[in-house]
């Protein structure tokens, strides 16, 4: 089983939080700074499952994560799983990510943390991974942003122009423009 | 209408959505908080809308606060609203929502069940399957009982991305709702072989979870896994039955040698390396297995460790990781095997990498052997000294300690070096968090290990004397000051310089009140152990000198504002006073100091806290509590002094007097109740009720319900104080005046009960004035055998500071030496004992025993202390760890799903009924069905006539009965309402059905037939089964009965045909079942038939 998904950036910054057990929202956000605290202490060159979270579970749980560029995506699961497996499926994440958003980068996340729920819960269902077959993953999300864009059809339009106008008054908006050097760009502003 | 949409559009326009939120806190990242509670009152406005888009908007930006640690469950009810809308596009944001802060005990999801059931039948999978996904993380016992029959119905949809999503759901089902498990397993059994792999592998999963806490229950499964092992190529589920068969394994070591093949075939073709990986772990699941019979398979053992070590030694740091956990595993069974490496896994301790060494550190544990332990320790304290971060420290040390004193210190052999690794690991890391720990080991050494205690006690004075005691933050170091001063005073007699430890006792130090009152309890200890030397010697001055010091040191002590060391510090003050008083009373000369000692109370009084008043105050609340004071205030001696004194000491001594022996941790537990004590039976006649003592409105709660009645008891002759409460005559306890003959009687019954009574802490039977050699015949007694250990010579001159070079590698280098010495001198020995010596050995005397131990043991050292393991424990109680399993987390669900799914269905079905008459809240739906069928079955003749149509009113029977008994409980009038909505619809479908079932013809799209039919699928298959064997028996069996029954025989057979072609209806609607299913089941009904032909 697992017990939490978590995605944050290099300065423990929430992206994504998934949580399979119930804690409330101080004890989530506690365990997202502890976990960062003991994930980001660690070098790039050492393994990628850690012990002794000791908030979340016990002896029998432990963090499996990865880094990529700016975010850590962290599993905590249980000793049912199997540890390299756990490794791979972050990779099929990742890469679905990549897919629906067309090189993914942390922004993405930040703006459409709906949408990455939406990916997840096609992955990992209650703490189970339900699917890891990624074409049959971008299949399912693929029909249902098609029902979405079918529902929203005209009735929405002026909605949505109303928000392109609103972005474009926004001097944000030139900041958040994706540049050619990605990883820069996001070094360069602060979170 | 239109109008109105477009309408409502516009005004939505200007509404922040979630893009304009997230954006907008980053602009605001100096005022966030404000910005964000701005925010909150914009979408509490448009949560006021009756626009769902808007909602949807607003809930769909509360999901994002959630994230960042805002509470957003008081928008609970409109999330519901929005999971409740049409549109895919707001039900998905509403799920995610709830999905995201609902959790079991919400309150508000007892207003979700029906909504929830209308998503999960939409036609649309798509809300079925975002439905399934938001019910995952929030299904409450109450939506498992409600919903188990919607989401079973989905697992035989026709669509695949349904049967596998409501798979998994069935999981979170039986872990809320553990009885859906018995009727939904037979279909999920059959989704195992489902043509969709995803399904498969779903079902793979539930399975694998639910095989992982009770194997056993699954064994049956192994052929479908066998078959879907060899089959299957997705590797994730491949993972998944590997690793259960790894579980099997463990408790069916038949099972492994048909594995082997298979998993060396899958390790030799796959290339991912996560299925590499664990088809060793289970390869070596499978051979420690088989292993654990036969010796002879330690060399595949051995090419498994070797294997590891490659891992190990692999570049990559995960593999590295993951080769010594599979190490683990194999030590738990074949530390040996292990053992030769240990090279390697000292060296992983080196590794930069924290995981790792944490490993190697786990591995560690289980390679000591006594031989190696000094080395592997040394180690590790180096290790220690040159460990970056305090909690890997603080890990380090732990394990140190978890070493060191795994059974029962088996593997220490020499105690005066683990004190000293103790102490030193005192000194290295001040900060940690396991001063608890440590101090406990120290207390159970110098208990426990009698040979090693003077060389204990001296120890401790030293530490008490050297710890420098600073102010850390979060540590519990300290605690080991508490251990130390209790060990020195409690063998005191075996203190070198016990006036000295006396004075450091008294030097008051900033530490935490409860240690402090354990200085002042063991400052006391001490000094009777210095009085009753001086008393023996006769030295007058001493004990002047003696209690000179300890009134002195009491001072600070006095003061503390900690009240249990302030209230020991006054007993013990004044029982000094007392001392110094009946001292002064014998010696003429010493009456001048009398005075002074009074002089001190007096000037003390004052700096005593909360104790306000003169001395003479002082000395009367003193007074009840020393009887003798009384007498002696006034200075009045008989000329006996020193007989006096010698009493006081001798009584001093005798406080603290009888050997304190280790009590098993479980020893008050198990102390078995005495027949005739009645626990529940008054003590004393109950008082008379409440209302009397409202009365005096004055009197204390203490003498309302006086605690202990027994006290004005203990008073002895004392008949004077006939009521508890003094002034108020309302009650007045009667109490049992008693003769002197009378109480002797009862002393003398009392004195030989106790002789009895095991439990009892006796006092010794000969009573000398030395506590020193009181002690030492109480270990003679107890350890006869103890003239045959050497006693290692004790280190006088203990040094103050550590050395650079560890005072406990002073034991390793003697050790090393030592076993140099002896296999160069036993080198001949040795050869002789191996050829001839061993029937010599065989009928050697007792004495003999430790080395024979030692030889047997391949030259281990000889241990040069031994640890006491006579435990005190009640008659007739053994130690045993079975309770510990037994209440190992009573929250985990998985408890309650230990059910044989293999027995025969109808066998539980009484306790069932029991169960339920029991507690009618817990309405088992599921269960109600199978009750249905099993009552039908039990009445062939009523069915037979019936026919066909029998279940499908039954089925609708037992439906409204349901409804019933679900209106019942004390639900909400709304759900009520919606309970009696659906019997409605129960009804119009049963007619439906009536209908159907007549013209024979059940086309596919009846989905509310269908639905029914499912429900009953687990009971109803086992049970046509079980008739189409009742049929049976009479062509298998005795001639003479096939001709009584003849008749009877056609119209079974007449039902038998009916029966299955219901069978066969039920299986075109079903339509992932195989036949395969059932072929496995006769073994099964049959026993069921058997017991019901009986």
């Amino acid at each position: 089983m697992i017990k939490a998904i978590l995605v944050f950036n290099n300065h423990g910054k929430p992206r994504l939080s998934k949580f399979y057990q119930y804690f409330n929202e101080d004890m989530q956000q506690q365990i997202i700074k502890e976990t960062f605290q003991l994930v980001s202490k660690r070098d790039d060159n050492v393994c990628n499952f850690l012990e002794g979270g000791s908030l979340i579970g016990g002896s029998d749980y432990k963090l499996i994560y990865r880094h990529y560029a700016t975010l850590y995506f962290v599993f905590c699961v249980d000793s049912s799983e199997s540890e390299l497996g756990i490794l791979d499926l972050i990779q099929v994440f990742v890469e679905t990510l990549d897919k629906c958003f067309e090189n993914v980068c942390e922004l993405d996340l930040i703006f459409h943390a709906d949408a990455v729920h939406h990916i997840l819960s096609e992955l990992v269902m209650g703490g189970m991974v339900l699917q890891t077959n990624m074409s049959d993953i971008l299949a399912r999300i693929e029909e249902q942003n098609k029902l979405q864009k079918q529902e929203a059809g005209i009735s929405a339009a002026p909605a949505r122009a109303v928000s392109a106008v609103k972005s474009m008054n926004l001097p944000q908006q030139i900041k958040d423009i994706k540049l050619p050097d990605l990883p820069q760009a996001i070094k360069d502003l602060k979170f | 209408m239109a109008l109105k949409m477009v309408k409502g559009n516009l005004e939505r326009m200007f509404d922040k959505n979630l893009t304009d939120l997230v954006r907008g806190i980053r602009n605001n990242k100096d005022n966030e908080a404000k910005y964000i509670a701005q925010c909150i009152e914009e979408i509490k406005q448009e949560l006021r809308q009756d626009n769902v888009s808007v909602k949807s908007n607003a809930v769909a930006k509360l999901t994002y606060l959630q994230m960042c640690g805002y509470d957003i469950s008081w928008a609970g009810f409109n999330i519901i609203e929005v999971m409740s809308s049409n549109r895919f596009t707001c039900k998905r944001i509403g799920y995610l929502a709830a999905s995201q802060c609902f959790h079991p005990d919400s309150e508000l999801l007892m207003l979700t069940t029906n909504m929830i059931r209308k998503d999960l039948s939409s036609t649309n999978q798509y809300d079925a399957g975002v439905a399934l996904s938001g019910l995952s993380c929030f299904i409450s016992t109450d939506l498992s009982r409600d919903l188990a029959n919607d989401i079973m119905t989905l697992m035989s949809s026709t669509k695949p991305y349904l049967r596998m999503k409501a798979v998994l759901m069935m999981y979170k089902v039986f872990l809320r709702y553990p009885e859906a498990l018995r009727p939904a397993f037979p279909k999920l059994k059959e989704k195992l072989e489902d043509p969709d792999p995803s399904v498969q592998s779903a079902a793979v999963n539930v399975i694998c979870e639910l095989a992982r806490k009770n194997p056993k229950n699954y064994l049956s499964l192994a052929p479908i896994f066998f078959k879907l092992m060899t089959t299957s190529t997705n590797n994730w589920m491949l993972i998944k039955i590997i690793k259960l068969f790894a579980s099997l394994t463990a408790i069916e070591p038949a099972l492994g040698k048909k594995l082997t093949h298979p998993l060396i075939e899958l390790i030799s073709s796959t290339s991912a390396m996560s299925l590499l990986y664990e088809c060793i772990n289970t390869v070596i699941a499978v051979l420690i297995s088989i292993s654990s019979g036969m010796p002879n398979h330690s060399a595949s053992i051995q090419l498994c460790v070797q294997k590891l070590r490659i891992l190990i030694e692999d570049s990559d740091q995960n593999l590295k990781y993951l080769g010594l956990l599979a190490m683990s595993k194999i030590l738990k069974t074949h530390p040996k095997s292990v053992q030769t490496h240990k090279d390697l896994i000292l060296a992983c301790l080196d590794d930069k990498d924290e995981s790792i060494r944490l490993r190697a550190l786990d591995l560690l544990y289980g390679m000591v052997s006594k031989k190696n332990l000094m080395e592997i320790v040394r180690r590790l304290l180096g290790h220690m000294e040159r460990a970056e971060g305090s909690s890997y420290r603080d890990e380090l040390l732990y394990k140190v300690i978890e070493i060191c004193s795994q059974g029962s210190y088996q593997y220490v052999t020499n105690f005066e070096w683990y004190l000293t690794v103790l102490v030193e690991l005192i000194l290295l890391e001040s900060g940690s968090r396991h001063g608890r720990l440590i101090a406990g080991q120290l207390l159970d050494v110098a208990i426990r290990v009698q040979a090693v205690r003077t060389f204990a006690v001296n120890e401790m004075a030293t530490l008490l004397e050297t710890y420098p005691v600073t102010a850390a933050p979060n540590g519990t170091m300290q605690e080991v000051l508490y251990a130390a001063a209790w060990i020195v005073g409690e063998f005191a007699p075996h203190l070198d310089g016990p006036e000295r430890t006396l004075a450091v006792l008294l030097q008051p130090k900033p530490v935490a009140g409860h240690i402090q009152a354990v200085y002042v309890q063991n400052a006391l200890k001490l000094f009777a152990h210095l009085v009753g030397e001086a008393v023996r010697q006769r030295d007058g001055a001493a004990i002047e000198r003696h209690c000179q010091m300890l009134a002195e040191g009491l001072r600070s002590y006095l003061s503390s504002a900690d009240i249990e060391v302030q209230e020991r510090a006054s007993s013990v003050y004044f029982l000094v006073v007392l001392l110094r008083e009946s001292l002064g009373g014998g010696a003429d000369q010493q009456h001048a100091a009398a005075p002074v000692t009074d002089g001190g109370l007096l000037e003390l009084t004052p700096d005593v806290p909360g104790e306000p008043g003169d001395g003479g105050g002082e000395k009367a609340r003193v007074a009840p509590d020393e009887p003798v004071a009384i007498g002696s205030s006034g200075g009045h001696y008989p000329g006996a002094a020193w007989d006096e004194i010698e009493q006081i000491a001798t009584d001093l001594q005798g406080l603290f007097g009888s050997e304190l022996n280790p009590v098993a941790p479980k020893a008050q537990r198990k102390v078995q109740l005495p027949e005739e004590l009645d626990l529940d039976e008054w003590i004393n006649q109950p008082p008379p009720s409440a209302d009397a003592s409202s009365a005096d409105g004055g009197s204390s709660d203490e003498d309302k319900f006086p605690l202990f009645l027994t006290d004005g008891g203990r008073g002895g002759g004392g008949g004077e104080r006939e009521t508890n409460g003094g002034g108020d005559g309302s009650r007045s306890y009667k109490r049992i005046e008693y003769t002197q003959e009378e109480l002797d009687k009862m002393r003398q019954a009392r004195l030989l009960e106790q002789t009895n009574n095991p439990n009892y802490l006796k006092p010794a039977k000969t009573k000398k004035a030395s506590g020193g050699d009181y002690h030492q015949q109480q270990q003679q007694q107890q350890h006869d055998c103890y003239d045959d250990i050497p006693i290692a010579e004790i280190a006088l001159e203990v040094p103050l500071q550590i050395h650079s070079t560890k005072r406990s590698d002073k034991y390793l280098m003697d050790a090393e030496r030592a076993t140099r010495v002896f296999v160069g001198k036993s080198g001949g020995r040795k050869e002789k004992g191996d050829k001839s010596g061993k029937k010599s050995k065989r009928r050697g005397k007792k004495s003999k025993r430790y080395s024979d131990e030692s030889d047997s043991e391949s030259d281990d050292p000889k241990p040069l202390h031994v640890v006491n393991t006579v435990i005190e424990l009640p008659e007739g109680a053994i130690l045993s760890d079975t309770e510990d399993k037994n209440n190992a987390d009573p929250n985990d669900p998985h408890r309650a799903l230990d059910i044989d799914l293999d027995a025969p269905f109808e066998d539980d079905y009484p306790q069932e009924m029991k169960r339920k008459a029991a507690n009618q809240r817990s309405v088992m739906l599921l269960r109600d069905g199978d009750g249905q069928t099993a009552k039908t079955n039990r009445n062939p003749a009523d069915e037979h006539q019936s026919g066909g149509t029998t279940t499908t009113t039954a089925d609708s029977k037992h439906r409204s009965r349901r409804r019933g008994t679900a209106a019942a409980t004390d639900r909400s009038d709304e759900q009520q309402q919606q309970q009696q909505m659906d019997g409605g619809g129960a009804g119009r479908e049963k007619q439906k059905k009536k209908k159907k079932s007549a013209g024979k013809e059940r086309p596919d799209e009846a989905d509310a037939i269908m639905l029914m039919i499912d429900e009953e699928t687990p009971a109803k298959g086992r049970t046509t089964k079980e008739k189409e064997k009742r049929s049976k028996p009479p062509k298998d069996g005795v001639a003479a009965d096939e001709a009584v029954e003849d008749g009877d025989v056609k119209e079974k057979k007449k039902k038998h045909s009916k029966k299955s072609s219901k069978h066969h209806h039920h299986h075109h609607h079903s339509s992932s079942s195989k036949k395969s299913g059932y072929e496995e089941m006769p073994a099964q009904s049959l026993g069921g038939v058997s017991k019901d032909a009986i």
